[in-house]
């Protein structure tokens, strides 16, 4: 299949890791990765704290730099709810009935990573080797905006040499919340310290999740930390094989 | 603030209340703990419903319809009340139905009046007003009394007193009640004490006032569910009963009252069902009160009805659902939100009820957007749509008023640069660079201005020396 990789400007700019990941996945189970080099942002900033206006020129660039992509595959769950939740209330609220079915369409055709592996392909098992001791964050984005379900957890499972521990209170919030960790940043701090506590108590080496942002998060607290313990993209994690990361 | 005035002016702005909630380790640890109690509780006799989600859509079904007709349902109950042998007075805001009900109380020569837990009044600062002109008001909801002994303000919408712990309700007792020398801090004592004090309240106050949970167009019917019993007493032993409630209250049919009956103690207090359910309609010879009054205020509801986007806040049922599975309320408890409505539904509902500017603006902003309120919700209010909705108001708001706004002004330069390929790829550059002076070991430890906030408690991941596009480009070629 051919995928047009949305990469978002977050991962693109902190995490480009992630996309290197990404890429090596799906070109090892044996598609064509597309990457249009016109693409920016979704908005999603803009849109969540209260930008309307910027957020619906985002949108329509959007639009246009991925019209003729058959599939966008994006590895961050908060982008793509904001393609395909947001989007379609900032096109309505424009009132143009073209621009609202071109959304609609859009909206269709894009999947967050793990998403897309397992509910449109149908795959658990990339071939993946990671042997460390991990626990999944299900971070909010995933778990109620895309209703992702236990699809990253499916794919871990099948991550040979990976021990997989689970972490209590996985599905509440980190306290990120994009500029929330900044307008809020002594509440933000103290939904953290409860997540890192959380993280402590499971022995585990990696937090591993599907959205970098809370990722950063929660790695900008446990390096504060100093425990060792880090925080890991899961396609980083699907990526590796025998002998180190392919990508 | 004065526990007098009206419950939804707020004072501060959130992260300065939340700021001072955080320190406080004890407010932290007791709502903590309740929070965490009834959330188990509540999922536990959610998930012996097969038909919760049926349930939610009933309920959501019944509130939208109800609203869209709002004024045919309204009045429908008006006349049903007055049939039934009530009298239906309509309240543009809080201080007009303080007055009315000041006015009916007055005509009695009333000194004191017993009153059963309502947010309503104290959205509207009822108590204090009624103070003002010499009729002492009397909670007699336990919790209530505790807020109100306390001189304090309530912090949960359904458990005002949930961040008081019992050695300090001892110590309020022991000041405020009567015959409390001995008082110990066992719950069955305390209990006690207030219940020798209210025994003394309901036998010889003959008046009483009453929120509503939902009034039925169709009967006339005025219905309170509760917990303890002392709503009931109000309700059948006062002589005069006067009722309060917002306009979105009504409810077209006897029959819509399943669906919420079967949501609201679920939702709230994690009951199968409440263990007092009061239906009345109106007056009948020898039989509870001989004058009853209702009373519908409006005070911002038809702006919140005529704001689309916005419209179903107004089908909160107040189960308090949301306060005690949000992060944020967990962490800060109720007062950090300045208003007598507190939590996710309270971010809402208070800057809709405060003319901007106001630190009430603020509140759309205290939320990560996690999602969990709406999850919860019992009539399907997408919480975390109406915040950004909101946002948007007070940055359009803010926008036109002044032009030298900082984050306005990085939120535009920043649309600026991603609507350009060129611009982005070079921000990304510049970014890189002028990162350095701030990396420690591979990470971000320190930041100056508005940035400082993240840093204080958390490194921060520097931006990568090749972007991904520069490296699929490399790659490419």
């Amino acid at each position: 299949m051919k995928v047009s990789l949305f990469i978002s400007c977050f991962n693109d700019m902190l995490f480009p890791q992630t996309g290197r990941a990404v890429v090596s996945v799906l070109e090892r189970l044996g598609h064509e990765v597309a990457f249009p080099l016109e693409q920016t942002c979704c908005g999603q900033m803009h849109n969540n704290s209260g930008y309307g206006p910027e957020a619906t020129a985002l949108m329509r660039r959007f639009a246009d730099v991925f019209a003729d992509a058959e599939t966008i595959v994006c590895p961050s769950s908060s982008c793509v709810v904001t393609v395909r939740v947001a989007y379609p209330r900032l096109a309505a609220a424009t009132g143009d009935q073209q621009l609202i079915a071109r959304i609609a369409d859009l909206g269709a055709r894009t999947f967050e990573f793990a998403e897309f592996l397992v509910k449109k392909l149908g795959i658990e098992d990339v071939g993946a080797y990671y042997p460390h001791r991990v626990t999944y964050h299900s971070t909010c984005n995933s778990l109620r905006g895309l209703g992702l379900g236990d699809a990253a957890t499916r794919l871990l499972s099948h991550v040979r040499g990976l021990d997989f521990v689970e972490l209590p209170r996985a599905d509440e919030c980190c306290g990120f919340g994009g500029t929330f960790a900044i307008k809020n940043a002594d509440t933000s701090i103290a939904m953290l310290t409860d997540k890192l506590a959380a993280i402590r108590g499971t022995q585990a080496e990696i937090c591993t999740a599907v959205d970098n942002s809370c990722l950063m998060h929660i790695a900008g607290g446990l390096s504060r930390e100093r425990s060792g313990r880090r925080t890991l993209h899961l396609a980083e994690i699907l990526a590796s094989v025998e002998g180190g990361v392919a990508a | 603030m004065s526990v007098d005035s009206p419950g939804i002016i707020v004072e501060r702005a959130f992260p300065a209340a939340a700021r001072d909630a955080l320190r406080d380790s004890q407010l932290r640890r007791n709502i903590g703990k309740a929070t965490n109690t009834i959330r188990a509780k509540r999922k536990a006799v959610v998930a012996e419903m097969p038909d919760w989600q049926d349930l939610r859509d009933a309920g959501y079904a019944i509130k939208r319809d109800t609203l869209r007709h709002l004024d045919r349902h309204l009045l429908a109950l008006e006349a049903s009340v007055t049939a039934a042998g009530g009298t239906v007075h309509w309240a543009r805001d809080g201080e007009e139905a303080n007055r009315m009900v000041g006015d009916i109380l007055a005509g009695h020569q009333a000194k004191e009046v017993l009153k059963i837990k309502s947010l309503t009044t104290d959205e509207i600062g009822l108590n204090g007003a009624l103070s003002a002109r010499g009729i002492e008001p009397i909670e007699t909801d336990l919790a209530e009394v505790i807020v109100q002994k306390g001189h304090d303000r309530s912090s949960h919408i359904l458990v005002p007193a949930i961040h008081r712990n019992r050695a300090e309700i001892r110590e309020i007792f022991k000041r405020e009640l009567p015959d409390t020398e001995h008082l110990t801090d066992e719950p069955r004592d305390l209990a006690d004490a207030a219940r020798r004090y209210l025994r003394q309240k309901f036998l010889t106050v003959p008046y009483a006032i009453s929120g509503a949970n939902f009034a039925v167009a169709e009967t006339g019917s005025v219905a309170i569910f509760e917990s303890e019993g002392n709503g009931r007493m109000c309700l059948t032993l006062p002589r005069v009963l006067i009722s309060i409630m917002g306009i979105e209250k009504v409810i077209p049919r006897w029959a819509d009252m399943s669906a919420f009956l079967q949501l609201l103690p679920r939702s709230s207090t994690a009951e199968r069902m409440n263990p007092y359910n009061s239906v009345w309609s109106g007056t009948r010879a020898g039989e509870g009160p001989e004058e009853f009054h209702l009373v519908l205020l409006d005070n911002g509801r038809s702006d919140v009805l005529a704001d689309e986007p916005a419209r179903d806040t107004l089908n909160c049922i107040r189960c308090s659902a949301c306060l005690n599975i949000c992060p944020v309320y967990e962490r800060t408890g109720g007062r950090a939100y300045g208003s007598t409505y507190p939590g996710p539904i309270g971010a809402i509902l208070t800057p809709q009820m405060n003319a901007p500017p106001s630190p009430a603006d603020s509140l759309p902003f205290a939320s990560s957007l996690c999602g969990a309120c709406y999850e919860v919700c019992p009539v399907k209010i997408d919480i975390p749509r109406i915040l950004v909705h909101l946002r948007g108001k007070v940055v359009a708001a803010r926008g036109a008023k002044t032009a030298l706004d900082g984050e306005a002004l990085v939120m535009a330069a920043m649309a600026r640069v991603f609507e350009n390929p060129r611009l982005y790829a070079l921000a990304h550059k510049a970014a890189a660079i002028g990162q350095v002076p701030f990396i420690r070991d591979g990470a971000i430890k320190s930041l100056p201005g508005p940035l400082a906030g993240w840093t204080a408690m958390r490194d921060l991941t520097p931006i990568a020396k090749q972007s991904f596009r520069e490296w699929w480009k490399a790659r490419d070629r």
